[in-house]
């Protein structure tokens, strides 16, 4: 292929875009991606779900959560400020007690931990709680 | 196998027909997140407990899918219905195919 300087203008207009893009705060898109892989771009409305964090973790290597949506099938957590968003994900099975669960994660620095609940109906319903971390819980 | 792992899970005795109890679950694993760099600078490979289910009678109670962000002796605390007498199984399953097992018996009373 013959580079024109057409050909390679238009090129360079290209990457550069798409480094502006890339550019953007990559954590909180990272999570958007996450959460929009769980419901398939659906609507999620806030409410009906209860996330509850400490205002404040010394330690990020352990932070205690918990998290209950009556009448959720799954919920999962996500830590917008990590380097994988991703957390944990409950789903529940017919003997479930409540739609609720504890655990305990890592945070990676101060930042927001959301809670998206899909609902037996189908639709999706989110929370957040923001974290303020002392001590970063991912080594480095 | 990674080291050391050693399932603890606290369940009550007896319940009610139809009661709803909490289950709290730990199990001792470092949960390596991959993201950590070692001694000699090289990332410290990957190695968790990935997935975790809980059921009784054969009836799923909880499936928690598991990523690195869980932290080290990943615990969960979660409640069950228990409609009769009978048997909790608790599964872990660990990054390197390992998978470890416990089991409590629950009576009604």
């Amino acid at each position: 292929m013959d580079l024109t300087r057409r050909k390679a203008l238009a090129l360079g207009t290209g990457t550069l875009a798409f480094a502006t893009l890339a550019g953007l705060p990559a954590f909180a898109s990272l999570t958007d991606d996450a959460i929009a892989a769980l419901t398939g771009g659906a609507e999620v409305t806030e409410g009906g779900i209860d996330l509850i964090a400490p205002e404040i973790a010394e330690n990020g290597n352990t932070v205690p959560v918990e998290v209950s949506a009556p009448g959720a099938v799954e919920i999962a957590l996500f830590a917008s400020g990590n380097p994988t968003p991703a957390v944990a994900t409950f789903k529940f099975g017919p003997l479930a007690g409540s739609r609720s669960g504890s655990t305990r994660i890592r945070l990676a620095k101060t930042q927001d931990v959301v809670a998206i609940a899909k609902m037996e109906d189908g639709s999706f319903r989110k929370a957040s709680a923001t974290v303020k971390v002392t001590i970063g819980g991912c080594g480095g | 196998m990674a080291s050391g792992v050693k399932p603890r899970v606290k369940v009550p005795k007896k319940a009610a027909a139809g009661d709803v109890i909490t289950i709290k679950t730990l199990i001792s694993h470092k949960m390596e997140s991959g993201q950590r760099k070692g001694d000699d600078g090289n990332l410290i490979p990957r190695s968790i407990i990935n997935r975790f289910t809980a059921d009784f009678n054969g009836q799923n109670v909880i499936d928690v899918t598991i990523e690195p962000a869980v932290s080290t002796n990943p615990y969960f605390e979660f409640e069950a219905m228990v409609p009769e007498a009978g048997e909790f199984k608790f599964t872990w399953y660990d990054d390197d195919g390992s998978v470890y097992e416990t089991a409590k018996k629950i009576a009604i009373g």
